[in-house]
């Protein structure tokens, strides 16, 4: 039913009627679109966005939803980088980077993890060392979602051994094309390629392009780590259905027209991945039609689990409602808003498990054998991923026990210890001999 | 708006939460539990006459404060964190939205008045011997004697049966189920207290010997007014669970900040923090679908018979996880009789079944996301 549009509604569709054209180019698009706010409607108005809450924020992408519009694209740069950078880096580093997301120009990576380094982020290893006007990086990085197409990386380095480790890190904007970076994709369990190692040799990152303090690293990376939480727990995404392509290595692409580039994004519309549905409330339509294709959807045990799923699919959806609706009644969200996380990668093993019930003897099979088109087989092997992706499900729990609950922390030695001292990563057998 | 409390509604939790601390603590449960009445008479009265807590539910035009399924939810769930012993859940929530539900005006300016002012306990029958809420294969009879009707046969599983002054005893009479008022003292009554595991909520037998009853709504009508207000009911239960599983949770957590082994908190380790963790989410997700059924209930959505199951199911679960993880948690001092653990871990298990168990609900809920499928999917508003 359509109610009287609010103010934020009325705003966007108006300045849409004025500027929406079809014909204009997608570049040029996406330069109207960040130089009005509406690309990033929640971020500051100083910094390309309107300042909106969430709520507003929603029914303003409602709006360019309706006329197919599309929004600046989607990746790390936008979930994270440019949110991190508003928040924590200099003017001059915003005015380098915020926009540049929005209209394309860039796209990120997060160089956080390593190999010696995952849960214990602070533990990790690559070095950045001064010299001069810039920082020399040495090291290497892994499970780096887009390493191949990125233009700049989140990185995490260590520039002061000598003091305990979350004291002696910083956080770096690093330009990914150059000599000393080299990527090499990874392939996971599906067979897919998602992800990469970085290997940096004598890479450089100018010290004017530190995020934060030097050495102050590690509160900047808890921010990153923050909009991450948030972003993977969550069933609504960045708002805009259709995303440009974004980076350097995409550039041309903008080219076409706007008008174009709906048509095609249209005709080639990728159904959505299982994973995503999953964690809504419709994430069981697949399944329930499969149980009565196979005959399943009479079985007592079949529909006790996908009762279950559906359950806690909706709950994972009443629990954002709810923080939501806390929000905007002027409190604070609640316990609820950090748990989707844990949630989400609790539902993508509840439809795993689901799937497999109803799929018996077929569930052997996959790719074109496979049922749902084979996307039965990839969710059974991706549903391990977002139980450690993004911070384990383990990871997860202690944040939620002590920073929800006030349980204490675990006595952990390594805190107070100069970093050069740990058995850590490659240290640890050197240190173990000494 | 979904989820959105109004400024009433939030001081109703607070002045309740202080109410419940006063006059129902721990050793007051305690006393209580080990009463054959098992409540408090003074405290029932101050609930209707201070707090109007007995008439959320009843309209104003029958002495009720026409509040709704929101304020019910917000109540049920501090008496659950409380344990309150008292015959609310059976007064205030299934006689009157029997009552309701009848569609019966006369009767409801007759009894709901006294129900909502604290006068009358009463309550409503459904069960016989084999516990199930349903009036399918009622062998309690009903039949015509002079002007109106008497009944033979048994009802059991009754929440306050023993006192209940007003008794709604569902009945099979020629037209099919129909439901009966019939009056605690009444002749050819007999009431038997039951030895129930969750000592702070009572259950009675009752045996029915030629029982006078009146008539309330169509002769005929009882099985969809026990459906609509096992849905209310469900919800009610629900909200119940959560304030229990929320108290549950707060003991755990507690406990594990002060409790020393090892030379720490056992709270600082992941054993026990992840635990809380697993069980902070489970209390809030269980919060959430109660609230949100509450909602679908006050604004008598198409969706309530769906998510009414739903939460029933999953708080259930939800609650008694969180019992048994504290007792768990406390370790010996768990298991004993003094610690108040083991008076939540039994009203869990014991509404963890009432008004029907995880799975029949989960039941009731395919059939509407599977064989119902068809139609749009309810959540998604």
């Amino acid at each position: 039913m359509e109610t009287t549009a609010s103010p934020v509604r009325q705003e966007a569709r108006e300045w849409i009627d004025e500027n929406f054209d079809s014909q204009m180019s997608l570049r040029a698009w996406l330069e109207r679109l960040a130089d009005s706010g509406w690309a990033a409607p929640r971020w500051p108005a100083e910094w390309y966005g309107r300042g909106l809450p969430p709520e507003a924020a929603t029914q303003a992408y409602a709006e360019f939803n309706r006329v197919d519009a599309p929004g600046p694209p989607a990746g790390l740069g936008i979930m994270l980088a440019a949110p991190t950078i508003i928040a924590n880096a200099s003017d001059e580093l915003k005015r380098q980077f915020v926009r540049a997301v929005l209209v394309g120009d860039h796209a990120w990576c997060q160089l956080f993890s390593e190999p010696g380094a995952g849960s214990d982020l602070a533990g990790l290893q690559t070095r950045a060392q001064r010299d001069g006007d810039e920082f020399v990086v040495n090291g290497q990085k892994v499970w780096t979602s887009g390493g191949q197409t990125a233009d700049y990386g989140m990185l995490l380095a260590r520039t002061d051994p000598d003091v305990p480790k979350h004291r002696g890190i910083s956080y770096f904007a690093l330009p990914m094309n150059q000599p000393g970076v080299e990527v090499r994709p990874l392939i996971q369990m599906t067979g897919e390629s998602g992800f990469s190692e970085v290997f940096f040799s004598d890479a450089r990152v100018p010290a004017s392009a530190i995020i934060g303090e030097l050495n102050g690293g590690w509160a900047v990376a808890l921010s990153t780590l923050s909009f991450e939480r948030t972003s993977l727990g969550s069933e609504t995404g960045l708002g805009f259905r259709l995303t440009a392509p974004g980076g350097s290595r995409f550039r041309q692409q903008q080219e076409v027209s706007v008008g174009e580039f709906i048509a095609a994004a249209k005709a080639s519309a990728r159904s959505f991945g299982v994973g995503g549905v999953a964690m809504t409330a419709g994430g069981i339509a697949p399944l329930v039609s499969l149980a009565r294709e196979r005959g399943r959807d009479t079985d007592p045990v079949v529909r006790q689990q996908l009762v279950r799923l559906y359950t806690l699919a909706s709950a994972n959806g009443w629990n954002g409602q709810r923080a939501r609706a806390a929000l905007r009644a002027g409190g604070r969200a609640g316990p609820e808003a950090s748990l989707g996380k844990l949630m989400a990668s609790r539902i993508g093993r509840q439809w795993r498990d689901t799937a497999s019930l109803i799929a018996g003897p077929q569930g052997m099979l996959a790719g074109r054998d496979g049922l749902l088109g084979g996307r039965l087989a990839i969710q059974a092997l991706a549903a391990p991923g977002p139980s450690i992706y993004g911070g384990s499900d383990q990871i997860q729990r202690n944040i939620i026990g002590e920073r929800v609950l006030g349980l204490p922390r675990e006595p952990d030695p390594s805190r107070t210890l100069p970093f050069r001292e740990l058995k850590i990563g490659t240290q640890a057998p050197a240190a173990e001999e000494s | 708006m979904i989820f959105a409390f109004t400024d009433e509604q939030r001081e109703l939790a607070a002045i309740l939460r202080r109410f419940l601390q006063d006059k129902s603590p721990p050793s007051e449960v305690r006393r209580l539990m080990q009463t054959e009445e098992g409540y408090d008479p003074q405290t029932w009265a101050q609930l209707a006459g201070q707090l109007g807590l007995q008439g959320l539910a009843i309209p104003e035009k029958y002495g009720g404060s026409g509040a709704g399924p929101v304020e019910l939810a917000v109540a049920c769930e501090e008496m659950g964190r409380a344990l309150l012993c008292a015959p609310y859940f059976a007064t205030a929530v299934l006689a009157a939205y029997a009552l309701l539900a009848s569609g019966d005006q006369a009767a409801a300016e007759e009894f709901l008045p006294s129900l909502a002012d604290g006068t009358t306990i009463a309550t409503l029958a459904v069960p016989e011997d084999d516990g199930a809420w349903t009036t399918d294969g009622l062998r309690t009879r009903a039949r015509r004697s002079g002007d109106g009707y008497v009944l033979d046969g048994r009802k059991s599983f009754v929440l306050d049966g023993h006192i209940a002054g007003l008794i709604l005893v569902v009945a099979q009479a020629d037209a099919g189920p129909s439901l009966f008022a019939v009056q605690g003292e009444g002749d050819g009554l007999s009431r038997r207290l039951l030895e129930t595991l969750d000592m702070t909520r009572k259950q009675a037998v009752l045996q029915l010997d030629a029982v006078p009853g009146r008539l309330i709504g169509a002769e005929g009508s009882a099985a969809d007014v026990v459906a609509r207000t096992l849905r209310h009911a469900a919800v009610a239960l629900a909200a119940e669970q959560v304030g229990g599983a929320q108290r549950c949770l707060d003991m755990s957590v507690e406990y594990a900040k002060i409790r020393m082994q090892f030379g720490r908190a056992i709270g600082s380790f992941q054993a026990i923090k992840h635990m809380c963790a697993d069980l902070l989410l489970e209390v809030e997700s269980a919060r959430s679908a109660a609230y949100y059924a509450a909602w679908a209930a006050e604004e008598q959505s198409d969706e309530l018979p769906l998510v009414a199951s739903l939460a029933k199911a999953f708080c259930s679960e939800t609650y008694f996880r969180a019992a048994a993880d504290n007792i768990q948690i406390h370790g010996g001092i768990g298991f004993t009789w003094e610690h108040d653990a083991h008076l939540y871990y039994r009203r869990a298990k014991s509404t963890e079944v009432m008004l029907g168990t995880p799975e029949e609900h989960r039941e009731i809920a395919a059939g509407y996301l599977i064989d119902r499928a068809a139609e749009p999917a309810p959540a998604q508003r």
